[in-house]
């Protein structure tokens, strides 16, 4: 009998969460917008996760949601959430940013912090975002240095700020070597679909660019560019694996720090609001190892890196003009973060239209 | 470029062709499986997982069909043997393959693919302009011309498809001459599920040598509307898929270029194409009323 | 060994009311295989599948957010799959009555009156109805293919909703993100108990619409008319019955109520348009109608199951580190057991051992063949 009432109080455990779990864990829970195996952005919020969890080790509990749908579904997952016991909750993409406040409105004791987003309208959120045009400037650095014809293609999923302007500090940062550098841009109005990313690369080879790169999750473009025999640049993770003699480099997110220092805060007690906008001096945003070029291309790049990295040089310094010609920032003028984080025109010397 | 551009057409072309083709006989034998996408995608993780564990692309290729047959059996069963709605019966199977591929293919997400090579006939290959397009393809894209072939042949000049089409038109007639209707049904059923199979395995080792989630992004649908659009005939069906091959490959060369449409509209065009020719081959009446088969979508069950 | 169905010459009752319970049986048996072969604990994870969100009211608020697009959709749906109409683009309909909707908010934002809403939840209806009036015209006046034509304006419909948000409705003070304005206080749907949850009066349209229709369908000519003409359109036309007009109908039906799910949805739970608003409603509505075997009360009891689903996926991933790809095994599985266990309704199924013995059992089993 006494066994019985012991297996009928374990399962009881079982059953209830939280119920045994000690009292001094720290709980921090994430939602992402897409599958953790989309070996892209969401992926990366996973490994940022794994990267606290193996940091703080016993003393902080995760939990996660993938494939959460922007909208109504975005309200309930974060409530589940902020019910079930989470200290901190990471919601990871733009269009969870009504959602999060809403919920951080009726859950105060919850700190909530929402990424790529503006909105804090109440003292328990903080947004995050990472500078990755920082990348794409050297990125544009290497592409100028590499192509021969001075054309390179650009696959865009979206036409938002981020992606505008990591397009835009692309173009700059080929213009420092080549003025007259060219890009010419396909949007494939996706995120992700590895197939049509594929038709995208192959289209713009057919157009004569000898230079391929992506601001779309899969590595379907590395794959063709390595078919055909021409450079590529990575995208959100490391695609050495996907192309080994065709990658340059790759912008790699990584929001593993991040996570560890506010985690950290919720355990000891000093989390305040913020709004991050991280580059690569914060450790946001780091470049894969530079690859498949010759030395001097590669010491160009390292000492761009370096440059941004100290604070001494900002991709989005003046002189710049508009693609109209019409000036925009006069010599010497940094355009403000915030402006950027609204940027909807692109600089001179993008070969496309930008919808409107 | 002109070559390029026709074989980047061609690769986006025989997935579609290889699936639609398959959906076309199963629809002449007069059953319609709307699953096709879910086959598909089976397909596609099958082919990817094995021929990642074995290194042979082939290997990948044949699992990709013998999964594709296996998968399609279950609906075999429901709509022939215990006579489910077809429509619905057609939607569950691509419900449960998205989630079943998904499950499968955890492990195999970010990993690098086997790609299955070209094939390169010597010195033919090298010709000009035309040398890569007919002699310097991947071994699949051949397979697709015959076996678009191949179905013709059978279904019009053969015995065996003078019977199928025979089930299609009329169940009951045929069941009455002595026709197994229904094990007919499950032939054409499971070599349906195969050619899915195989436009699955086509896209994760020769489209894009790589597994995600739901990576047939839509084509099993597409390879539906085709058979419709070609009035069930099998040339028009190697038309149709090269003609939306060329639309949704067009699309991307128009944006490069920078002509300045939304590209939205662009992105829509295939689908509009696709419903404007529908209605321009459903509109002549005759036409259509001499190829559809007239028991499709219909429920048999033989009387004694 | 052989398995052989016996038409009955009724349908059976027993097995009408039973079915549903066998197949959600096997469903759990064959569930707990699936988790215990994951590696999970299959009394645990089925606890939270099926249970947990049903212990707290909240969550009960959220179930009803999830089930009402589902079953209005669904109810819709059921009028075309009855009369033979195979409307498969009711995400597209779901989306353009959003649009539709949400005219006035959104390009007229100072015009602020109590009538709003109303005016909201007309336009939606009737974008829904005039979108999917598309394919239904295009079947009766060209004998084009529904299926396909519904399912290739779901495409059209998110990529126009797309550049929409995109562009000219972009929201001006959103930092150029794509969204449009948040709507004003007169146009948004109101919360039905706003003490104890959010769920909106969505949920009610819902229970309204699959009452009205159930009416219509079991209790009217209307009703009568849509049956016979889907189990025979030979039999309608000597009834007198127009197999077009039907078309017609059925399709404007479904693509109102996929419209008003559409503004319910938009106004209700999301308050503004952004690129995607759906998570494939009008897909899963497909699942429900079947689940609930057509029949507008079933579909109620269908949505509110398929709406379960997906919580307790949620729940389920959350406790048990269930992957979200089994919650979709998960469901096909369920309407493959729907589907199987209906076969008993129409049918007898019997084993048997030979094909002579067969032919000589149905003979006598049934005389007037």
């Amino acid at each position: 009998m006494k066994k019985y009432l012991l297996a009928l109080a374990a399962s009881a455990a079982i059953l209830l969460p939280g119920a045994a779990s000690a009292q001094d864990k720290t709980k921090a829970c994430f939602i992402y917008v897409g599958p953790i195996g989309d070996f892209g952005y969401s992926y990366q919020h996973h490994q940022g996760l794994l990267d606290a969890q193996k940091h703080f080790g016993d003393k902080l509990e995760t939990a996660y949601l993938e494939s959460v749908p922007e909208g109504a579904d975005a309200e309930r997952a974060i409530e589940r959430f902020a019910r079930s016991g989470c200290d901190i909750i990471f919601a990871t993409s733009f269009g969870f940013m009504d959602a999060t406040n809403k919920i951080a409105g009726r859950f105060p004791d919850i700190k909530f912090e929402h990424a790529t987003g503006y909105k804090r309208e109440h003292p328990n959120v903080a947004t995050y975002n990472s500078k990755f045009h920082e990348g794409r400037y050297v990125q544009g650095v290497i592409a100028a240095s590499l192509s021969e014809k001075g054309v390179a293609g650009y696959i865009a999923s979206f036409p938002i700020p981020e992606v505008v302007m990591g397009i835009n500090a692309f173009v700059l940062g080929a213009q420092s070597v080549n003025p007259d550098f060219k890009v010419k841009v396909v949007w494939a109005n996706t995120w992700f679909d590895a197939g049509k990313e594929a038709d995208a690369a192959k289209a713009l080879i057919d157009q004569g660019v000898d230079i391929i790169t992506q601001h779309t999750d899969s590595t379907a473009p590395i794959q063709v560019a390595s078919e055909r025999g021409i450079k590529a640049f990575g995208q959100a993770t490391d695609m050495i694996k996907f192309g080994p003699e065709t990658q340059l480099t790759s912008i790699i997110d990584d929001w593993g720090p991040y996570y560890i220092e506010r985690i950290g805060k919720v355990m000891d007690g000093t989390w305040e609001q913020q709004d991050v906008w991280g580059g690569m001096k914060e450790g946001h945003v780091v470049m894969a190892p530079y690859t498949n070029m010759p030395d001097d291309v590669k010491k160009l790049a390292e000492e761009t890196e370096a440059k941004i990295k100290s604070g001494e040089f900002n991709p989005y310094t003046g002189p710049i003009n508009k693609q109209d010609g019409t000036q925009w920032l006069a010599d010497g003028e940094v355009a403000e973060d915030g402006f950027l984080l609204g940027l909807n025109f692109y600089v001179e010397g993008v070969d496309d239209q930008l919808p409107q | 470029m002109f070559e390029a551009i026709v074989i980047t057409i061609a690769t986006a072309a025989t997935p579609l062709l290889i699936a639609a083709m398959g959906e076309l006989v199963v629809e002449r034998s007069g059953v319609l499986n709307l699953g096709v996408e879910g086959m598909m995608i089976m397909g596609a993780v099958t082919g990817f997982s094995v021929a990642y564990m074995t290194g042979s692309p082939w290997l990948g290729v044949l699992a990709a069909i013998v999964v594709g047959a296996l998968f399609s059996l279950l609906f075999g069963f429901l709509t022939l043997t215990l006579v489910t709605n077809q429509v619905a019966t057609g939607l569950a199977l691509t419900l449960l393959g998205l989630g079943l591929s998904g499950m499968i293919g955890e492990s195999f997400v970010g990993l690098p693919g086997v790609k299955m090579g070209t094939v390169n006939v010597p010195y033919l290959s090298e010709l000009p302009y035309v040398g890569r397009l007919l002699f310097g393809q991947d071994p699949i894209f051949y397979i697709s011309i015959a076996l678009t072939i191949g179905v013709s042949w059978f279904l019009f000049y053969t015995k065996a498809g003078l019977t199928l089409r025979s089930v299609g038109d009329n169940h009951a007639s045929a069941h009455a001459l002595g026709i197994r209707v229904i094990a007919i049904r499950y032939m054409a059923i499971m070599f349906g599920g195969a050619c899915a199979g195989l436009a699955g395995g086509y896209l994760a080792l020769v489209y894009v040598p790589q597994w995600v989630e739901g990576m047939s992004a839509g084509r099993g649908w597409i390879a539906l509307a085709l058979v419709v659009f070609a009035s069930w005939r099998p040339g028009r069906v190697l038309a149709g898929a090269y003609l939306f091959g060329a639309v949704s490959i067009g699309q991307l060369h128009a944006q490069a270029l920078g002509w300045p449409i939304p590209s939205q509209l662009l992105s829509a065009l295939p689908y509009l194409a696709t419903i404007i020719v529908l209605v321009l081959i459903s509109r002549n009446k005759r036409l259509t009323m001499v190829n559809t088969p007239a028991s499709l979508g219909q429920p048999f069950v033989p009387d004694r | 060994m052989r398995l052989e169905l016996v038409k009955r010459p009724q349908q059976s009752r027993a097995f009408s009311a039973l079915s549903p319970f066998i197949a959600f049986g096997l469903t759990i048996i064959a569930g707990a295989i699936l988790f215990a072969a994951l590696g999970k604990n299959p009394a645990t994870t089925l606890y939270y599948y099926f249970v947990e969100p049903l212990m707290e009211v909240w969550s009960l608020h959220e179930l009803a957010i999830k089930a009402a697009p589902l079953i209005l959709i669904a109810v819709g749906l059921s009028v075309c799959f009855l009369s033979n109409n195979w409307n498969i683009g009711a995400e597209g309909q779901f989306v353009i009555g959003a649009v539709v909707g949400s005219v006035l908010p959104v390009m007229f934002p100072d015009f602020q009156f109590w009538f709003v809403l109303p005016l909201m939840l007309i336009m939606g209806m009737i974008g829904g109805a005039a979108y999917a009036s598309i394919p239904g015209i295009l079947k009766v006046r060209f004998n084009t293919n529904e299926i396909l034509t519904s399912l290739m304006l779901v495409y059209v419909a998110q990529l126009f909703l797309d550049w929409l948000v995109r562009g000219p409705w972009r929201n001006p003070a959103g930092m150029n993100f794509p969204e449009t304005r948040t709507f004003h206080s007169y146009a948004i749907l109101p919360e039905i108990l706003p003490a104890s949850g959010r769920a909106h009066w969505g949920f009610v349209f819902a229970i309204i619409a699959a009452i009205v229709l159930w009416f219509v369908l079991s209790k009217t000519l209307k009703g009568f008319e849509i049956k016979v003409l889907g189990q025979s359109p030979r039999a309608g036309r000597f009834a007198g019955f127009s197999a077009g007009k039907m078309t017609l109908f059925a399709f404007a039906v479904s693509g109102a109520m996929a419209g008003l799910a559409g503004i319910s949805e938009v106004s209700g739970a999301i308050g503004q348009l952004r690129p995607a608003i759906s998570p494939g409603y009008g897909f899963t509505a497909i699942i429900v109608a079947f689940l609930g075997r057509l029949n507008p009360l079933g579909i109620v009891a269908a949505g509110l199951v398929l709406a379960l689903t997906y919580l307790g996926g949620e729940a389920a991933q959350i406790s048990v580190g269930l992957s979200d790809k089994v919650v979709r095994a998960f469901q096909g599985m369920i309407l493959f057991f729907v589907l199987a266990c209906d076969t008993l309704i129409h049918y007898q199924i019997r084993f048997v051992k030979s094909k002579a013995a067969t032919a000589s059992l149905a003979a006598a089993q049934v005389p007037n063949v």
